[in-house]
């Protein structure tokens, strides 16, 4: 009824190939998007600059860690470097005089070598052992980051960025910074969703299934996880950047900490790995799902509902986060993405029950 | 000379300190396959569930056995409630869930319990033994030696008939059920003794630089320590928490005044990618041989 085709139903290969398979889809999409669109104009500044703009760039950077995790099944923990890597270098390009348009891609192919020479170091192994040596990954450029003073300009300096224009236009306001935010988010997503269909995408489900049977079929797949590796930390550290110049305007290495690390890999979890509209809704729900319940404790405890201390309020937002990381596990492993995929199978042919799928 | 004899013997010590921490994980890695990144925070609520029970006015000597007592049972409930449901998932599964257990207890036990270091007395002189030159830390010196003793335990804990059985679950779930052994109850049992690894390390390391959530950061050392020995053995604990800590000691105790500060993390983090990239498995620890 909603959808006014109750399935899928394709009678040509062109149809089955299609990004929207259902029109309705394509619509929904299309009224989003103006409505992110026009975000600066009805949602107040505050909302703007403290929800809905980091939201935007950290679905960019689910998105690019949801490539090397969903897609190719290479676990990462230590991706916030990779992003600080990209942040710290654009910051340095544009400040010795590179166009801002430039810097921003340099910075993404200097993220991505670093990242990927360190992922080609632990290219011998798999699960627990990469998750470790990422992790290691992540202390090592953490510490030459705080500690090469050229690099952060001291151990405990903030380094402001500079400002810049993009395409002529300057990244000032904060409209401005989040139509920019915007636009790299929704690049990474349409690149997402178009990645799935090439060889290339296939190549790295491939991977992810099992290597030595990808092996066995003609994909290399040391090439082909260096590629992973390349891609992902390229769009991470671009995403790395515009966080800096859009979002945090004054950067420090604690901004790129192992915990942001593990934040990512939550809010990959928690949307569902490898999905594009997963990606979008785990960063939204991780990053504001803490927030919001705190508020709300914290206000129900300031009218004197829920007798609780102060101590206990500072501690309230880590609980929460950890406890949704271990509920989304243990209840819906495949995420949030799932849950809006069951959502809408189910109005797919509403009023009846069971789609013919 | 005195001053690497000295870093030399307090970082041997502190290495065996590390490795009481990566024994629990080891116990579980061993029996269930599961990697517990919880284990630093699990660390973290036995010194503080020490503290709780000597602020009920016990003797520290009876709070450690109670402690234990809480801890094992805790171990099991966390194996019950929430691991036994990850049989069969992916690696990062399990992984992340330690994790969040990891980031729910270091909110959770220091927001109830109050987040200021809570001292632990264990009754151990603070001035240092002098050995000619050598200045020795009381609590390292005693930490070293209960690492040592522990570590002898479960190696004999291992001859045993429920240590028989737990190897034998950690050899092949299937075979293990088949003769009759409950894999389920040794995997839990192992939670429980990891639990109580814990409370161990939670009271020495407490005792040392007092309990609050900074306990839980002790993960990242143990990692290396059972990455270098093997995630699987429980002799590599030692010989894997010795180098870290030496390494980790030595070689700060040159570089901090040069490279400014903080050496000790790139030395533990480079001796995991070493280890990884050369022998992944560990210096005693048994290759896992893949089939497809």
């Amino acid at each position: 009824m909603f959808y006014r085709l109750s399935g899928t139903y394709h009678t040509s290969y062109a149809a089955d190939r299609k990004l929207w398979k259902i029109p309705t889809d394509r619509w929904l999409v299309i009224a989003l998007l103006v409505l992110a669109l026009l975000a600066p104009l009805y949602v107040s500044p505050l909302y703007l600059g403290s929800y809905v703009l980091p939201w935007v760039i950290w679905s960019a950077a689910a998105l690019s860690l949801t490539l090397l995790m969903g897609l190719a099944g290479q676990l990462h923990f230590g991706f916030a470097a990779v992003m600080a890597i990209g942040a710290y270098a654009s910051i340095h390009l544009v400040r010795a005089g590179v166009p801002f348009e430039l810097s921003l891609l340099l910075s993404g192919l200097i993220s991505a070598v670093i990242g990927a020479v360190f992922g080609g170091a632990a290219l011998r192994v798999k699960g627990l052992y990469l998750v470790m040596a990422t992790l290691a990954m992540q202390y090592l450029v953490d510490w030459v980051v705080v500690n090469v003073p050229a690099i952060s300009g001291g151990a405990h300096a903030t380094l402001r960025t500079p400002a810049v224009s993009f395409l002529f236009l300057p990244v000032e306001s904060l409209a401005a910074r989040y139509w920019l935010a915007l636009a790299w988010a929704v690049l990474l997503t349409v690149f997402f969703m178009n990645v799935k269909r090439t060889s290339f995408g296939r190549a790295l489900v491939a991977i992810r299934d099992k290597d030595f049977a990808a092996a066995v079929i003609g994909v290399d797949p040391f090439k082909t996880k260096l590629m992973a590796f390349f891609t992902s930390s390229f769009m991470g550290g671009v995403t790395g950047a515009i966080l800096a110049f859009c979002f945090y305007r004054a950067v420090t290495p604690e901004q790129f900490g192992f915990n942001v690390s593990i934040q990512l890999v939550a809010m990959v979890l928690v949307g569902g790995l490898g999905s594009v509209i997963g990606s979008w809704l785990g960063a939204g729900f991780v990053l504001l799902a803490p927030i919001f319940l705190t508020n709300l404790v914290s206000s129900l405890a300031a009218s004197g509902w829920v007798p609780v201390s102060q101590n206990f309020l500072s501690h309230l937002p880590l609980m929460i986060y950890g406890a949704m990381i271990i509920g989304f596990l243990l209840l819906e492993p495949l995420g949030l993405a799932k849950i809006y995929d069951n959502i809408r199978k189910y109005f797919l042919v509403w009023p009846f029950r069971h789609a013919r799928s | 000379m005195a001053y690497f004899i000295e870093l030399l013997i307090s970082g041997a010590l502190t290495g065996l300190m590390y490795s009481l921490v990566a024994l629990g994980f080891v116990l579980i890695y061993k029996s269930a396959g599961v990697p517990n990144l919880a284990q630093g925070a699990l660390v973290m609520t036995a010194g503080y569930a020490v503290w709780m029970v000597m602020a009920w006015g016990l003797n520290v000597w009876i709070a450690i056995p109670i402690a234990a007592a809480i801890m094992f049972g805790f171990g099991l409930v966390v194996e019950r409630l929430l691991l036994r449901r990850m049989v069969g998932q992916p690696v990062i599964m399990v992984v992340m869930l330690t994790l969040g257990l990891e980031i729910l207890l270091r909110g959770l036990v220091p927001g109830v319990l109050g987040s200021t270091p809570k001292p632990i007395d264990l009754g151990i002189d603070f001035a240092p033994i002098i050995i000619g030159d050598v200045f020795i830390n009381r609590t390292a010196l005693y930490g070293g030696i209960v690492a040592l003793a522990l570590v002898g335990a479960s190696l004999l804990f291992f001859r045993t008939r429920l240590g028989t059985k737990l190897r034998a679950v950690s050899d092949d779930h299937v075979s293990s059920w088949a003769v009759g052994i409950s894999v389920e109850r040794a995997i839990g049992i192992s939670w429980g003794l990891a639990g109580i690894a814990a409370v161990v390390a939670g009271a020495l390391w407490g005792s040392s630089q007092g309990v609050d959530w900074t306990l839980s950061a002790l993960l990242f050392p143990a990692v290396a320590v059972v990455i270098l020995g093997g995630v699987d053995s429980v002799p590599g604990v030692l010989v894997g928490g010795i180098l870290v800590g030496v390494l980790g000691t030595v070689i700060p105790g040159y570089l901090d005044s040069i490279a400014g500060g903080s050496t000790r993390d790139v030395v533990t983090s480079l001796i995991i990618l070493l280890t990884i990239m050369v022998r992944p498995f560990g210096i005693f620890g048994r290759e896992d041989i893949e089939r497809i």
